[in-house]
């Protein structure tokens, strides 16, 4: 690796800031008790753990666990225990990434609780400076803890997120600044938690006896190239310092489905803006479809671009959950085209938008259906989705579906679901005016 | 109505761009004389927006509803809906909704000999001092007080 990198040079400079285990972070913010404590929140239906606090990591409830395997912990740890309340997170999502974006414009929201910047422009301030108080604002306005990495490429500011959340000791802001440092940071991060390898690429580099993400960038490059392709050669590339992910690229996991699309020139209507919603909206229903997944939140963004005029300059996003989890084009263009409409201000040139679904899960929960092939069969399972693609293709959508999307007496459960605090009147905060009770009054 | 200045960081100044600006329109004295369009109503049609006077930092205010009837005499009543704004920095007399010690409170801040108090507004209950052990935290300020009158 050079000393230092062109991106270096450039001063250029990516933050990435990430909400700290925030499905659990928003239980607290309404529910300060559970600080502290274990907390878990399920997914849609009350399947399996989504989320965990620290303590219930360190308690070993594992990411994915079915929740009856684990209620033998929870009795025992008396771990609190949330169903997923979508309207709740996707309302916290959105104040967290305006009050974000507000402090630095140049943003690109990766998921309900990532999203990148470029802080290039904010040197002269002092970027972790900058980054801290990004930090605390959030914090206090919203309550919810994020941690922000910065580096030179978003794949570096990643990793930098990800390692000043294990190290308590950096306040929530880590960055990567100086070849040492870089190079300390990359021999202590393993392969696989590197952003874009993914197990399958961390299994096969493996076998060449590389461990961690420090091996991984001073492999020969003809030989990354050979092994993982172009995608695998960029994420060596942005490692060592290079820049090959531009703010804009969003490169979606598998947790995110994000269509948008940049305008080649100023869109002011709001009708123009909801045809591109619509199309993005219905693009994602299908990438869904053919992941036989369902999404429970959907993010609709608008921005002009950052060069123009300040005064003509804008930002807007809100988050929403869906009314059940869906996959289908006619709730989520509806959703979007909803969305839109309360975002949309009219006299800004627009040049971006786009739409991000979260909150992904299996459309069929194991244990119903696919479990017909067994283990072996996602090859056969993936088949028979094609050929009822291919019908529903032909003869009209629905005409072959699973007959476990008939039963629509199927409610999702949600036993320990919390208040939709900050989007139902009926059930916003109930505060006592008092802690203790009055004393008997005398004249009763 | 006008909520009191507040300090505001540089950065927060971006945030309040992002609101639209009110339209400067002659207010409506010209209703009363009824019957005659009035000259204003050609250009625009506007309507007073609560979220926008009640509401000054969207992405940091919450509501709460209000049991019990410990803060009665600042005319906080049960059942009252709190307008409430994390972004501000609690200082002496405002209403705040606290966590105390496991548990939510509205009470007015207060100093006493540079002892953090919280009061009630109800003779009936007496003053609360926050100690070096008490687990206490400022959830957000009160700005405004919601109460239906019928």
């Amino acid at each position: 690796m050079s000393s230092t990198s062109p991106a270096e040079r450039g001063a250029l400079m990516f933050a990435l800031a990430d909400c700290n285990n925030f499905y659990v972070s928003c239980e607290r913010v309404f529910n300060p008790m559970l600080c502290g404590r274990p907390v878990v929140v399920l997914s849609n239906n009350d399947g399996c753990v989504i989320a965990r606090s620290e303590e219930s990591k360190a308690l070993g409830i594992a990411m994915g666990t079915p929740l009856f395997r684990c209620r033998d912990v929870i009795g025992r740890h008396g771990v609190a225990v949330f169903s997923s309340n979508y309207p709740l997170y996707g309302d916290m999502s959105s104040r967290v990434m305006n009050t974000l974006g507000a402090m630095a414009p140049e943003q690109e929201r990766y998921s309900i609780d990532e999203a990148f910047f470029d802080l290039s422009g904010f040197r002269r301030f002092g970027l972790r400076e900058h980054a801290a108080l990004m930090r605390r604002t959030v914090l206090k306005h919203t309550g919810i803890p994020v941690s922000i990495g910065i580096a030179h490429t978003k794949t570096l500011a990643k990793l930098a997120a990800k390692a000043a959340k294990k190290d308590p000791s950096c306040g929530g802001v880590l960055m990567l600044e100086g070849a040492d440092r870089v190079r300390r940071a990359l021999a202590s991060t393993h392969l696989e938690d590197v952003w874009g390898i993914g197990r399958q690429w961390s299994l096969k580099l493996a076998l060449q006896g590389i461990q961690t993400a420090a091996d991984f960038a001073g492999m020969p490059p003809a030989l990354v190239r050979r092994l993982l392709g172009v995608t695998g050669a960029k994420v060596q590339a942005e490692l060592q310092g290079h820049r090959c992910l531009p703010l804009e690229l969003v490169r979606p996991m598998k947790q995110t489905i994000c269509t948008s699309r940049s305008f080649g020139r100023n869109v002011f209507s709001v009708e123009e803006l909801q045809e591109a919603v619509a199309s993005f909206a219905s693009r994602a229903a299908s990438k869904l479809r053919r992941e036989g997944s369902t999404a429970s939140l959907l993010t609709v963004f608008i921005s002009t671009s950052p060069f123009a005029a300040s005064a003509l300059r804008r930002e807007a996003s809100r988050t929403v959950s869906l009314p059940r989890a869906a996959d289908d084009a006619m709730t989520l263009v509806t959703a979007a085209s909803r969305v839109l409409e309360a975002i949309y201000q009219g006299g800004h040139p627009y040049r971006k938008a786009g739409v991000l679904l979260g909150a992904i899960a299996p459309k069929n929960p194991p244990g119903e259906s696919f479990l017909l092939f067994g283990d072996e069969g996602e090859g056969r399972a993936e088949a028979l989705q094609q050929v009822m693609e291919q019908v529903n293709l032909r003869y009209g959508n629905g005409s072959i579906r699973l007959a476990a999307e008939d039963s629509r007496a199927w409610e999702p459960l949600c036993r320990h679901i919390s208040p939709r605090y900050t989007t139902s009147w009926e059930e916003i905060l109930r505060v006592p005016s008092a802690p203790q009770a009055p004393p008997a009054p005398a004249h009763r | 109505m006008r909520l009191s200045s507040i300090h505001h960081t540089l950065f927060l100044d971006f945030y309040r761009a992002d609101l639209s600006v009110p339209l400067p329109l002659p207010l409506a004295e010209t209703a009363v004389s009824a019957g005659f369009p009035s000259p204003a109503e050609d250009h625009l049609e506007v309507t007073l927006d609560l979220n926008r006077a009640l509401v000054r930092h969207p992405d940091a205010t919450f509501y709460a509803r209000v049991k019990g009837s410990s803060m009665i005499e600042a005319g906080i009543a049960e059942g009252d809906i709190l307008v409430i704004d994390r972004s501000l920095d609690a200082k002496e007399g405002d209403i705040a909704l606290c966590f105390l010690d496991g548990e939510f409170t509205v009470k007015r801040i207060a100093m006493d000999d540079g002892v953090l108090m919280l009061m009630p507004e109800n003779s009936a209950y007496s003053p609360i001092r926050i100690g070096e052990e008490s687990d206490f935290q400022v959830w957000g300020i009160v700005t405004y007080v919601i109460h239906k009158s019928r």
